[in-house]
């Protein structure tokens, strides 16, 4: 039976299940919601999503969480093990590692973010074109994902980041730089495929211009594979900046890192393991939330994807 | 019989086509990887004539040396002179080693080889079974292990991993020797033949410098073996799904094959082409563990060259080790695809 839902003052989950959806705007509300009931079902994604919750939270209340700073060298209390007081011990200069973990996760949070914003729209961009444009615009940008793939990626980044000059900045443009073409790549074999699809053909002979057609049909169909995509990549490029700031090419000190945290602790392994156990416990833990959120989103926003 | 000829020749053709398509292709990379490693030497903080004359110079001798080394030349034309020089085997020298950038590199990339190859017998002997394993038992024990294994591999950093390997097993258990490729005590006993450590010491009948630097190689060896194994379980674990999917394999259950038969006689029959493929799309990934593993674990390879240049601003060592592996990871993949259509009859 069809009732006019447009006119009723309906309660938020009974106008998410409302059927038919009154809108275009409805309807995307619905499917979203559908989609996160799918998400939810997943349990290992749940968790992935509970450490990144956890980690903004950290990088959002770091000063509430704690009360020692996590720059200022205090030598009277060096390589102190875990306690009451210093949850994961002390460094090698006295500071408070849970501080340095919970400020470091400003640090992580703020790669990912700016990394994301840089590599999904171009390698967006640059597949889509490739794709449904074809010819020579295909082959040169191809050509140039070719060359970037051509080394590896932590090498390559390594290469971008030693040329730019040691920092946080510039390890994102050089990460950035070698996240692109994997995204590009997948960009490009969506559009082929929809390029074929009837819609389109039917659009196009509607008269849309080929810009439309791809900012407004292809683009939008993209977007679940290469959401999922750029967060398996995190994944990787949450390694990536942990092993730059390992070799000391990442953020300087006294910035808190993980993976810089890791490398001076080097030296004091030996007799105090705990400076180097809590900052990689911390990557690994990160990295693995962004791979079963990636795993749990490819089985949600995409059935075929599934084993 | 004209219709036959002109399809054998058309075919002969297309393959002429595809063979150059596939050189022009590999000549764009090459030519970009020269572009991309030239750009990388000219964006490095280090002045080169500082480099060469020491920070103490005079203006005359800096004009001089700056001429010399072909600064005052636009870009392009210092583009070709590169160019000239990587085709021409001259990589220029190294500043801190004071050798040719080829010598070095000659000296260090067999380190890093034999480095990989153990990794990559880890991966495989280790990996494919598991993958098998896995897909044969969907949602069994093996299948929840090998996803724990794949799981770990993609998220554990693997220099902390390494160290923590150091940490238990070199400080703790004394079962494995720490740095470097061999102990200090028998540094330089061993003439090199193939660059290869191991290979080297049985060639010579050297027992107990190849029990020394085994057991110097096989911690980085398996740690940088199991980042593969990751990968290897996952990827043979998909191929066999897609294999017991098949309906042929359905009819062999239907003739009573044995279960085990069916895997490994029929399945598995059918997807080593497919793991050559895998084997050396991994080759990418261990050159980046390799990086990362030689600077834990004191290794003398590329990676450790490669970084040591890299905080020490030394242009031509990163330029050279950079185009080296770039330069390696093509011939991998040129020849895994010649390997896939030489073994592939579908591809024929």
């Amino acid at each position: 039976m069809i009732t006019d839902v447009s006119r009723q003052h309906l309660s938020l989950g009974a106008w998410l299940k409302a059927d038919p959806p009154n809108g275009i705007l409805h309807s995307m509300a619905q499917q979203a919601w559908r989609g996160c009931l799918r998400f939810s079902l997943h349990p290992l994604g749940m968790l992935g999503l509970a450490i990144i919750l956890l980690v903004v939270f950290a990088a959002l209340a770091a000063p509430w969480l704690t009360t020692y700073d996590p720059v200022t060298q205090n030598l009277l209390e060096r390589l102190q093990p875990p306690s009451a007081e210093h949850w994961f011990g002390t460094d090698e200069f006295g500071r408070d590692i849970f501080a340095r973990i919970v400020y470091g996760a400003r640090t992580t949070l703020y790669i990912i973010m700016l990394v994301t914003i840089i590599v999904a729209p171009i390698g967006l961009l640059i597949g889509v074109c490739a794709g449904y444009l074809g010819g020579w615009a295909d082959e040169v940008l191809m050509r140039v994902t070719d060359v970037f793939l051509s080394l590896p990626g932590l090498v390559l980044a390594l290469g971008f980041a030693a040329a730019l000059g040691p920092g946080i900045t510039n390890a994102i443009i050089a990460i950035a730089l070698t996240a692109w073409p994997p995204i590009a790549r997948l960009a490009r074999a969506e559009a082929l495929s929809l390029k074929q699809a009837d819609f389109i053909a039917a659009v196009r002979l509607q008269g849309a211009s080929r810009w439309r057609i791809i900012f407004r049909h292809i683009v939008p169909m993209c977007l679940p594979s290469v959401i999922v995509r750029v967060t398996l990549s995190m994944a990787g490029v949450i390694l990536t900046a942990a092993g730059l700031g390992f070799l000391g090419l990442g953020a300087q000190p006294p910035m808190p890192e993980w993976g810089a945290m890791v490398s001076t602790g080097r030296e004091f392994m030996i007799d105090s393991p705990w400076v180097v156990i809590a900052p990689g416990i911390s990557i690994a833990a990160v990295s693995l939330a962004f791979n079963l959120v990636g795993d749990a989103l490819r089985d949600t926003l995409d059935p075929r994807g599934g084993e | 019989m004209a219709t036959v000829t002109m399809v054998g020749g058309s075919a002969r053709l297309a393959g002429a086509r595809r063979l150059s398509g596939k050189l022009l292709s590999v000549a764009i990379t090459l030519a970009g990887l020269l572009l991309l490693t030239f750009l990388m030497g000219r964006l490095l903080p280090a002045d080169p004539v500082l480099a060469v004359t020491g920070s103490e110079v005079d203006k005359a001798t800096y004009d001089r040396v700056y001429q010399q080394l072909g600064l005052d030349l636009p870009i392009w034309q210092q583009f070709l002179s590169y160019v000239k020089n990587v085709l021409t085997g001259n990589l220029g020298s190294s500043l801190t080693t004071g050798r040719p950038v080829v010598d070095d590199l000659l000296t260090v990339f067999p380190a890093t080889l034999e480095l990989a190859i153990v990794a990559i017998l880890v991966g495989t002997f280790v990996g494919v079974p598991l993958g098998v394993v896995a897909a044969a038992n969907r949602g069994g024990l093996m299948d929840h292990v090998a996803r724990i294994i794949g799981l770990a591999g993609h998220s554990i950093p693997i220099f902390w991993l390494g160290l923590i390997a150091l940490l238990v097993f070199y400080s703790k258990l004394q079962w494995v020797a720490a740095s470097g490729r061999i102990d200090i005590l028998n540094e330089g006993l061993v003439t090199p033949i193939t660059g290869l450590m191991l290979v080297d010491t049985l060639l010579q009948g050297e027992w107990d410098i190849f029990r020394d630097a085994l057991s110097h190689i096989i911690l980085p060896g398996a740690l940088l073996g199991y980042y593969s194994v990751a990968y290897i379980s996952r990827m043979t674990r998909s191929f066999m799904l897609e294999q017991l999917s098949q309906e042929y394999i359905i009819a062999a259950r239907a003739k009573g094959m044995s279960r085990r038969q069916m895997i490994w006689n029929h399945a598995f029959k059918n997807i080593r082409v497919q793991l050559l493929t895998v084997l050396a799309l991994t080759f990418g990934g261990l050159i980046d563990g390799a990086v990362l593993i030689e600077t834990v674990f004191g290794w003398p390879g590329l990676g450790q060259y490669l970084t040591r240049g890299l905080t020490m601003n030394d242009m031509n060592v990163v330029m050279g080790s950079v185009m080296l592996t770039g330069i390696v990871f093509l011939i991998v993949n040129i020849v895994s695809d010649r390997l896939y259509r030489i073994l592939d009859p579908r591809t024929r």
